[in-house]
């Protein structure tokens, strides 16, 4: 029995002491391996299936780890301390890129940049070309053409057909108008709720302000700036006003409203526009609105000559390489991305399995999206309108935009007045360039 | 087994729990007190700038540090006397002969065991609701957001701590009682003469835990609101991770503000610690 218990210690000890040694046991790759840290949730399952067929087709090793939403520059911070870091990350713009440069690989020579249909597409520093937009997107004010049409229909309508909507003026009386006679439409609100929850908040803090910030832009004929002025505030004000008035919800609600609650009520009929993007397409149809009533308008604000303006297109979605990678897997991520925009397999995935519009010459009339929202940007382009640009990747950090987005709620809840927003806005961003340029 | 085999293997079977407690807790306190001093993107290519991260958290003007910081303390002091004089109450009640004492105890201890952002969530939706009655909701002002945190922390911690105070009450001497009761003590005595300070060893625990919670309360802030409106409800540990990821550049500062915040924590819980054993009694 004594004998016994001897060689039990001696077991667990020795079973103690393996398990402190075990070290992971990796066998050496040679062709390279690829980590691609993907930005956007809503693709998760199909990069996946993607990166399974590349390596069922050349045997080399395709991981695809997708942050959750809000929180890909906190994990890619994370997954670059690593020893297995990601060899394909995202950033979002030239902010973005400020953080990453020292971690970008030089895509001058590659394969995937000459497919680049033109360079308005790519992140440059000087000479070298650090980041590829792989999506092209776009966004305005979603509606509801079925509900539009009923209440042209209504008597006494301000407009008679939708077409008519070319400036602000307009949408502002037809907004105020559809709210008015809400339950005459059968309506909630003219507009969703405008959510300032964190996963609806960038429509107003990011995706509005743009507006603002590019007229600004054209006005001084720049296009970024250390101190913005805040020339176009008021229109600013003017539009924010209107969603948060002429909305299916009272304006003190608006804090605790999210994302998922503005998609529902379009996609359900409750309301008539819905200010978002070609990416929500996936979230809204199959629901009441049927495909062929989505339709886009360009954002108007009131300014000069907007009857122009088009819908806001541009990119936040830049592929950059890991510059630290080993050699063998800046290669085989090199090739991966090649072949994702060139193969028939990568090209079907990306249009139609994930629904983007890609800015690459491979893509060819056989590749195109089918999604309504792109249709509906495209007839603005084709129509000789004039895009509006994504500015807001100018913006100097997210602490500017909390700081503005802050702002906009609690003068929309009435806790707080217009001059917080002008203040958070124009002397916010001041700081903020001071402070990241420290 | 002898005292002096004991000291010649004793090592041995502290090795795994000293190289575990150095991978989790020193290797990386070291390297966060490091990184206070560096400016970098990720951790592994910091470059060493001296004192400047604590100079420029000094002198930013946009920073709410100090507002967040009399918020959590504001925060720490209700919710430490709230939780531990009710799980003090409820521990006193659940030790009297009462029917379905376990099945109370149970219940009373379940919340603790779920997940603080889960609890947030739930709860934000559950003062929503009862505040959308009223036309308000959890970020309209941080009056709101202060006394929903309150409420969330109490109905997760109390059970803790009545667990922590069953087990005292239950280990003090019946005789010590039936003594006070024969010298003609009234409940109210017993309490105060018996039962509290044989109990003291048990306040001592519970008043630490939830100080040094309470102080460092993240998830249920994240989720709860996140600091809004305006980061008025934002806590000293929301404010240090909204430093590290809201500013390119600025995680060396987020960096330097924990480790202030480190010995703020320290400091406190060191001097709590010393008050309330001071109180102590020997059986």
């Amino acid at each position: 029995m004594r004998k016994m218990k001897k060689y039990l210690a001696a077991a667990m000890s020795a079973a103690m002491v393996a398990g402190l040694a075990v070290v992971p046991a990796q066998a050496e790759e040679a062709a390279g391996s690829v980590y691609y840290l993907n930005f956007k949730p809503e693709q998760a399952e199909q990069w996946e299936a993607l990166a399974e067929t590349y390596t069922e087709e050349t045997g080399v090793p395709v991981t695809v780890v997708t942050a959750a939403s809000g929180t890909y520059e906190s994990q890619l911070k994370s997954e670059m301390a690593k020893e297995e870091a990601p060899t394909l990350f995202q950033v979002n713009g030239p902010v973005g890129l400020a953080t990453w440069k020292d971690y970008c690989y030089d895509l001058k020579d590659s394969e995937i940049y000459s497919y680049l249909k033109s360079d308005d597409f790519a992140l440059k520093d000087g000479d070298s070309v650090l980041g590829i937009a792989y999506v092209i997107e776009t966004y305005g004010i979603i509606y509801n053409k079925a509900l539009l049409a009923d209440y042209c229909a209504l008597d006494g309508a301000v407009i008679s057909d939708a077409s008519e909507i070319t400036n602000f003026e307009t949408l502002k009386a037809v907004a105020d108008d559809i709210q008015a006679r809400k339950d005459e439409l059968g309506v909630l609100g003219a507009f969703t709720s405008a959510g300032m929850d964190s996963s609806s908040d960038w429509r107003f803090k990011t995706h509005l302000a743009n507006l603002p910030i590019y007229y600004e832009y054209q006005a001084d004929g720049i296009d970024s700036t250390d101190a913005i002025k805040g020339t176009y505030l008021d229109n600013y004000k003017a539009v924010w006003d209107m969603y948060i008035t002429d909305a299916t919800c009272e304006p003190t609600m608006i804090a605790s409203m999210t994302a998922e609650d503005a998609a529902a009520e379009f996609a359900l009929g409750e309301a008539v526009f819905y200010q978002n993007g070609t990416w929500e397409y996936g979230n809204i149809t199959g629901n009441e609105v049927a495909d062929e009533d989505l339709g886009m308008l360009p954002i108007y604000i009131g300014v000069e000559g907007e009857e122009n303006q088009g819908l806001c297109t541009g990119s936040e979605n830049y592929w950059c390489v890991n510059a630290k990678a080993s050699e063998e897997d800046i290669q085989a991520t090199l090739d991966f991305m090649a072949w994702v925009v060139s193969s028939d397999e990568g090209r079907s995935s990306l249009a139609f399995d994930m629904g983007f519009a890609t800015p690459f010459t491979t893509f060819t009339e056989e590749y195109q999206a089918e999604n309504p929202l792109l249709d509906a940007a495209n007839e603005y382009i084709d129509a000789g309108k004039t895009s509006v640009a994504w500015c807001f990747t100018t913006m100097p950090s997210e602490e500017w935009k909390n700081g503005v987005g802050s702002a906009l709620l609690e003068y929309a809840q009435g806790t707080g007045e217009w001059d917080g927003v002008v203040t958070a806005f124009v002397d916010g961003w001041a700081a903020e360039v001071a402070a990241t340029a420290e | 087994m002898n005292n002096r085999s004991m000291k010649k293997y004793g090592p041995i079977f502290l090795l795994p729990t000293m190289i575990a407690f150095t991978i989790g807790f020193i290797a990386p306190f070291i390297l966060g007190v490091y990184l206070s001093f560096c400016e970098f993107t990720t951790v592994t290519d910091a470059r060493f700038v001296g004192l400047k991260n604590y100079i420029r958290f000094w002198n930013d003007p946009s920073d709410v540090f100090l507002h967040s910081l009399w918020f959590t303390a504001l925060f720490t002091i209700v919710t430490v006397l709230l939780i531990n004089v009710i799980g003090f109450a409820v521990a006193l009640a659940l030790t009297k002969k009462i029917k379905g004492t376990n099945l109370f105890r149970t219940v009373f201890f379940m919340p603790n065991l779920i997940g603080g952002i889960v609890l947030g969530y739930v709860w934000q939706l559950l003062l929503n609701g009862i505040l959308a009655q009223f036309g308000r909701n959890l970020k309209y002002s941080s009056v709101y957001g202060f006394i929903g945190l309150v409420i969330l922390m109490c109905w997760q911690q109390i059970g803790y701590m009545m667990i922590i105070y069953i087990s005292g009450i239950q280990n003090i001497p019946g005789e010590l009682i039936e003594a006070a009761k024969i010298d003609g003590a009234s409940p109210r005595q017993i309490l105060k003469n018996v039962t509290i300070p044989m109990v003291m060893p048990s306040i001592t625990i519970c008043t630490f835990l939830t100080l040094t919670n309470s102080f460092k309360l993240f998830d249920q802030n994240l989720a709860l609101t996140d600091g809004d409106p305006s980061k008025m409800s934002e806590m000293l540990a929301l404010n240090i991770y909204n430093t590290f990821y809201g500013r390119n550049g600025w995680e060396g500062v987020g960096q330097a503000k924990a480790v202030i915040f480190f010995l703020l924590v320290a400091a406190i819980a060191l001097v709590q610690n010393y008050l309330t054993r001071s109180k102590e009694v020997q059986q």
